[in-house]
């Protein structure tokens, strides 16, 4: 499944110049989470203040960001399709949630110190093994990165090793999507069915309910945003990264030449699911809820539309897509509700039929020209 | 060095113009009292949920033509949450924070509820829950005109028992929180009026389930034991019209095992085609055929206000009329729209309901309602064949889970708790810091 | 909770039961009071409308043992809504819908009482429990019917409790019999009766009838019997008859649990099969896939919106009319949009998943948001009964055969006409057949539009078992996946069987493990075979594998 049509246009940039606007991005980032913290603090009658509604908002936008990078990671940058990252996404998201409803401690509703309310409900006298460790911090970030990477490891090592690709890992990432969120509707799976995990109170003992705690965790999502993009930066800077564009070019050709083709698109695919756990561990905070509607395959391929929109194999593009489609929706369905589905499935045509390389790809197609002249 | 500037430029001015739209807040008008409609309008909740809406953008509109309210017009916020569970918390706070609303009607799945509970108790605002659910809550921020189970499933149950004389069960559900609650409080409930396990069979299926085929056999294997059997249904939404379709092509009719269902009402049935269903049950505080002068001008000012003459009305639509006209008595008793006082004042106000008596809010945040059982007919209409003898208080804590017999909830002082333990005396859970 | 009411009223349902038989069945010597019943029926009559509970199943009981000629009538009247309460005169009447007015006739239908209009009438309000009892009433009465189905229903209704027919009845019955059915079922009545006996020689011969009689009550007889019976033969010819029964009844079940799954694999073979084709013959994703079939669902609906009084027909005319609408929109979507990402299959895949939420979306707009009714017609419903324990519904057997009709004209277009040659030919080597003046494009956008008019065919079969509103498509999107890529793209015949498979596995593993357990269990089960075998159950050989 090779795509002869990509194969010019991301190796046609010279470094320098992606160095350029990787420093803008950041640059801009920066001036973006500053800026908000700032207005943020202004009184609210000033015409620039951002209130903490906004400030919240933007968090969540943030952590769908560093989903998109994770997404362009995998499909921009080694040419596997994911429809299932909101999977990744998701268990990042329980993980984290897990930690918040021991949190709650005895201040449920049944009071119960060590059993959160739906495992009262259920009858349940004592944690399932899974959720032993999940009152420590440490224990709960490392699981974030974990648990997302090893099944991503699990399901990568079968996968590529048997040489899936194209449609058919997309399909079978679509079916794994399906069958987490058939699993984790299930009451008996010990994490909350349908209702999820919600009613958190604090994160390391601070409020979540403070405005400030929202700034923060704003603030965090914005951090980690950045760190995330330096990552991913520099990994496809290395000699990984253009291994990585050469198995998306010409799988086989990098195979014949003698590269570990397997191990490379594991190690990056795995890497790209533990980046889509912490935004998903980012996001719970802040949303307050997370249920098994986040595995939804609609919500992946929504993930995989703000990449294409943003211009895949452009990080900054990711990070575009998801920011701007995402303030679209909120804009639309508060505007016009019924015309917000009739928009994004234009925006999916219209993006593939004509803007194959996305808003970044025209963004650099109008520097490129006018380099040339 | 051009272009660099230029894509400076642009990603500078995609930024700026984010944020300038973002930081773009409504300000609230003097001269009107907001109210929140917080109804999904899209997605997969909007089948039921927009009715709700347009119930509630009426209200309005109504009160409006009376007056208004303390010498103001009202003003309908409506925001789509687009059955996004998450998005119901996001939605909720910018009603309250940007939209400065200072009443809330909205929400209809369990977990909707869940999800912007929270926001409503740190903002202190209130919000009108209109839809029967599980029970196991009481926030001093939300109001809850639906039905508890002691409202709908206990009734139809004796209902089932001593009218037709059921002895064995099946209690058949989506796998989700109202069914989980509602089949584990009947299942007590059975279980201590002498009916033996082997008589209760408990089924769950996932959302949208559309292959029928195994249960209904199991079903129906179950209930052709000689004893009479009926199943009690908390099938959800979509799943019903292939429930029924199987029951009726194996050859189950209402007649041998009858099926009452309390998520089946008649906005669902007008998507169905009903002669499978006919004959069924269905339990709610409200039936479109309820015989009453009040309901007969309800149905009447519905159908002026949707210009159409075939839209139906429902249960949950008579709870937003009782919540609405609720909310609006208290606001008129306190004098004034701030949330504590209307929750002082509407402990205790009664309102019309419209099967022709009168509701009240009780102090556990939940109200007073008659019980009805109705007949399917073959036009999507019910009727009635049983109703209680009175109003049924609707009890927060269920008495038949040994989680919650203890808990009482009572909003007035001193007690002021809505998780009260009579036995250790201690008030714990929501709205406790 | 009162248990004593349930055997209450079965002592009211027996006792009426025999002084209704003693009325029916001896020499009718009531005959000559039956005029002069009338101020009598009218009495019960206003029992039955003004009394509550069990006041209104006693007025039906002593209706029914008036032993009037047309008590039946009067039965059935109630129970179909043609006898109705004029409110003005407050009198019960037969009355006959006439355009807009309703012509009435007194109860005995001697006297003409003119007409009204609807709403001045209204029917006699019937519960179930009242739907139930009347229906039994009738049933009975039918004992001595001319017609052998009525007689039949009338024996079945007595299963229950044999002892109310009176042994002289029943063997004048057996005597004078001719119809096998209803002698068969009068053979086990008697088997049911002997089975009480006090002589061990009657109840080893009700034993032997009861063998081969499978159903609920039967077996549980047999069962006592062996527990129970004092006579030491019995008990062992009991017990061994027992044994027989419930493995026979194991057996059935079996066989009942592999008809499910064929009939649910029938569904998933006629929704993943239009996918086969524009996925594995064209090596097109077309996420649009469900909404097609959603489509031909409603065109379903929209065809007994136009024929509302003739449900099988529009049924029928369904199919070409989904067939010809989802095609020409399949056509539509291959011109406007696909034939500019041929070889981009994950662009495909991006594209027609924007055109099914705004296929989605149309149907919300320009319909409803809610799910429309669909109506079944009257020869879909029903069972065909193999005996007392399998029996298969109707439904489920046509779309199995209609699944098989559908595949088999398939099978035939593409392996036996000039249009699937020329598929066969684009697929395997587009160059080639352009050079051998195939139109490759007129044959992809055929395809495509074929594959999208399968898709409707499956949408009217939908229609008949599932809801149908503007989801419908999402709910099989990801099973239609998983068949065609189980059963190898591009082979017709791997479809079938992987469709048959995955129903049948799902079906069998459904009462261990619970629905939706079953479901996730496949899944995972698909996840790995596909990383063993990526190519599926039956691969796709040559030149076309490399060039995907």
């Amino acid at each position: 499944m090779s795509e002869t049509s990509t194969t010019e246009q991301t190796t046609g940039i010279r470094p320098q110049r992606s160095r350029m606007s990787s420093i803008l991005f950041i640059l801009t980032l920066i001036a973006l989470i500053i800026g908000v913290s700032v207005c943020n603090k202004l009184p609210a009658e000033h015409p620039l203040y951002v209130s903490n509604y906004m400030v919240t908002l933007l968090g969540k936008y943030l952590t769908y960001a560093i989903l998109a990078v994770a997404v362009d990671l995998v499909w921009g940058y080694l040419g596997i399709l994911s429809l299932g990252h909101a999977a990744f996404f998701a268990l990042g998201g329980y993980v984290m949630g897990m930690h918040l409803m021991r949190q709650i401690g005895d201040r449920g509703v049944y009071g119960n110190p060590d059993l959160p309310d739906f495992m009262v409900f259920l009858n349940w006298t004592e944690l399932p093994w899974y959720w032993l460790g999940s009152d420590h911090f440490a224990f709960t970030a490392l699981m974030i990165l974990l648990v997302p990477g090893l099944l991503a490891f699990l399901f990568g090592w079968f996968a590529f090793r048997s040489r899936v690709n194209g449609v058919y890992l997309s399909i079978i990432t679509q079916a794994l999507t399906y069958a987490l969120m058939l699993a984790f509707f299930r009451n008996e799976m010990g994490f909350g069915g349908n209702n999820g995990l919600t009613d958190f109170r604090e994160l390391l003992g601070f409020d979540l309910r403070s405005d400030d705690v929202r700034l923060g965790l704003f603030i965090a999502s914005g951090v980690a945003l950045l760190l995330v993009y330096l990552l991913c930066d520099s990994i496809l800077r290395s000699r990984l990264g253009k291994v990585a564009i050469a198995i998306r070019d010409a799988e086989d050709r990098t195979r014949f030449i003698g590269y570990r083709v397997e191990s490379v698109k594991l190690a990056l695919f795995t890497l790209s699911a533990m980046i889509a756990g912490i935004a998903g561990a980012l996001y719970v905070p802040q949303v307050g809820i997370i249920n098994p509607g986040e595995f939804a395959p609609l919500n992946s391929i929504e993930v995989v539309v703000w990449v294409a929109i943003g211009g895949r194999g452009t990080l900054y593009g990711a990070v575009l897509g998801a920011l701007g489609v995402n303030y679209a929706k909120t804009w639309f369905t508060g505007a016009f509700p019924e015309a917000w589905l009739f928009a994004l499935g234009l925006l999916f045509v219209v993006v593939t039929l004509l803007l194959p390389r996305g808003v970044a790809g025209l963004l650099k197609f109008k520097r490129s020209s006018k380099a040339a002249s | 060095m051009l272009s660099t500037r230029n894509s400076r430029r642009s990603l500078a001015a995609i930024a700026g113009i984010g944020l300038a739209g973002l930081s773009l807040s409504l300000h609230a008008q003097d001269d009107t009292i907001k109210v929140g409609v917080l109804h999904s309008l899209s997605g997969t909740m909007a089948i039921s949920e927009t009715t709700l809406k347009d119930t509630m953008l009426m209200l309005i509109d109504q009160q409006n033509a009376n007056g208004g309210l303390l010498g103001k017009q009202l003003e309908a916020v409506v925001v789509d949450p687009a059955s996004d569970w998450p998005l119901f918390a996001e939605k909720a706070r910018e009603l309250i924070e940007q939209e400065g609303v200072v009443a809330t009607f909205g929400a209809w799945t369990s977990v909707s509820r869940k999800s912007v509970l929270p926001v409503f108790e740190e903002l202190d605002s209130l919000l009108f829950y209109p839809v029967q659910y599980e029970g196991e809550e009481s926030s001093k921020n939300v109001f809850y005109t639906g039905a508890a189970p002691n409202q709908q499933a206990i009734p139809a149950v004796d209902y089932l028992s001593d009218e037709i004389g059921v002895e064995r069960w099946v209690l058949a559900g989506t796998d989700y929180v109202y069914p989980r609650t509602t089949n584990k409080i009947l299942e007590a409930y059975l279980k201590a009026n002498g009916v033996s396990d082997e008589d209760i069979m408990i089924n769950y299926t996932p959302f949208g389930h559309a292959d029928w085929q195994s249960i209904v056999a199991d079903i129906k294997r179950f209930g052709s034991e000689g004893k009479k059997t009926a199943v009690v249904s908390t099938v959800n939404g979509d799943a019903n019209v292939p429930f029924y379709k199987e029951l009726g092509n194996q050859g189950i009719s209402a007649e041998d095992i009858p099926v009452v269902a309390f998520s089946v009402g008649e906005e669902e049935l007008s998507g169905f085609d009903t002669s499978p269903l006919v004959g069924h049950l269905a339990a709610w505080n409200y039936f479109m055929s309820v015989d009453a002068e009040v309901n007969d001008e309800f149905i009447d000012s519905w159908l002026e206000f949707t210009g159409d003459e075939d839209r139906v009305t429902n249960d949950p639509m008579e709870a937003h009329y009782i919540g609405f006209n609720m909310w609006v008595k208290a606001v008129e008793k306190a004098g004034s729209t701030d949330a504590a006082a209307v929750q002082d004042a509407i402990i205790g106000v009664a309102v019309p309901n419209l099967s022709g008596g009168y509701s009240a809010m009780m102090p556990n945040h939940h109200i007073t309602k008659p019980v009805l059982i109705g007949e399917i007919q073959d036009d999507g209409q019910f009727e009635i064949v049983w109703e209680t003898a009175g109003l049924v208080a609707g009890d927060a804590w269920s008495d038949f889970l040994d989680s919650s017999k203890e808990i009482i909830s009572d909003w007035r002082a001193p007690l002021s708790c809505g998780n009260y333990n009579v036995t250790t005396n201690v008030c714990s859970g929501q709205n406790l810091e | 909770m009162s248990l004593t009411f349930h055997a209450l009223q079965r002592l009211i349902r027996a006792a009426s039961l025999l002084t209704l038989l003693a009325a029916t069945c001896s020499i009718q010597t009531a005959r000559a009071d039956v005029q002069t019943g009338i101020d009598e029926l009218d009495a019960l009559f206003t029992q039955f409308v003004e009394g509550k509970g069990t006041q209104r199943t006693e007025a039906l009981d002593a209706l029914a043992a008036l032993g009037r000629e047309d008590t039946r009538e009067l039965l059935n009247g109630i129970l179909e809504g043609d006898l109705m309460l004029h409110k003005e005169t407050d009198t019960i009447v037969w009355a006959t819908a006439q355009g807009r007015e309703y012509t009435m006739l007194s109860l005995d239908k001697q006297t003409d009482l003119g007409s009204d209009r609807k709403r001045r009438l209204s029917r006699l309000k019937v519960t179930n429990q009242l739907r139930g009892h009347l229906r039994s009433l009738i049933a009975s009465l039918g004992l001595r019917s001319d017609d052998p189905v009525e007689r039949l229903a009338a024996i079945d209704a007595l299963m229950e409790s044999p002892e109310d027919l009176p042994d002289d009845t029943l063997q004048d019955m057996l005597a004078n019999e001719t119809d096998s059915k209803v002698s068969d079922a009068l053979l086990s009545l008697q088997a049911r009766k002997l089975a009480s006996s006090a002589q061990p020689e009657e109840r080893l011969q009700a034993l032997a009838t009861l063998s081969d009689d499978l159903s609920n009550d039967s077996r549980s007889l047999v069962q006592n019997m062996a527990e129970n019976d004092e006579d030491e033969n019995v008990m062992t010819l009991a017990a061994q008859i027992a044994r027989d029964q419930a493995a026979k009844v194991r057996l059935y079940a079996k066989a009942e649990t592999v008809f499910f799954g064929l009939s649910l694999g029938s569904v998933l073979v006629l929704a993943a099969i239009g996918l086969a084709i524009s996925f594995g013959v064209m090596g097109v994703i077309n996420m649009a896939h469900g909404e097609l079939i959603m489509l031909g669902a409603y065109c379903t609906w929209a065809m007994q919106q136009l024929m509302p009084n003739n449900l099988g027909l529009s049924l029928l005319l369904s199919i070409p009319v989904a067939f010809l609408f989802t095609g020409m929109i399949g056509i539509l979507i291959e011109r406007s949009v696909i034939r500019f990402l041929y070889g981009r299959p994950l662009e495909t895949l991006l594209a027609t998943f924007g055109i099914s939420l705004i296929l989605q979306q149309l149907v919300r707009t320009f319909i409803s948001s809610q799910n429309v009714p669909v109506a079944n017609p009257a020869f879909m419903s029903g069972v065909l009964e193999v005996n007392s324990v399998l029996s298969l519904t109707l439904n489920r057997l046509y779309i199995l055969a209609f699944c098989l009709i559908v595949f088999a004209m398939l099978l035939v277009l593409l392996k036996r006409s000039r249009f699937g040659l020329e598929v066969r030919a684009v697929s395997q080597n587009r160059a080639m057949a352009r050079a051998m003046g195939v139109p490759s494009a007129r044959i992809d956008s055929l395809t495509f539009g074929l594959g999208a008019g399968i898709a409707g065919i499956a949408g009217v079969a939908l229609s008949q078992l599932t809801n149908v509103g503007p989801n419908l498509g999402q709910a099989y999107i990801v099973d239609s996946f998983m068949v065609v890529v189980f059963g190898g793209v591009g082979n017709l015949w791997g479809t079938l069987i992987s469709g048959m498979t995955l129903g049948i596995a799902n079906k069998l593993m459904e009462p261990w493990a619970g629905a939706i357990l079953a479901k996730i269990l496949v899944l995972v089960f698909l996840i790995m075979f596909i990383q063993k075998r990526p190519r599926g159950l039956f691969p796709q050989r040559g030149r076309a594998v490399e060039a995907h």
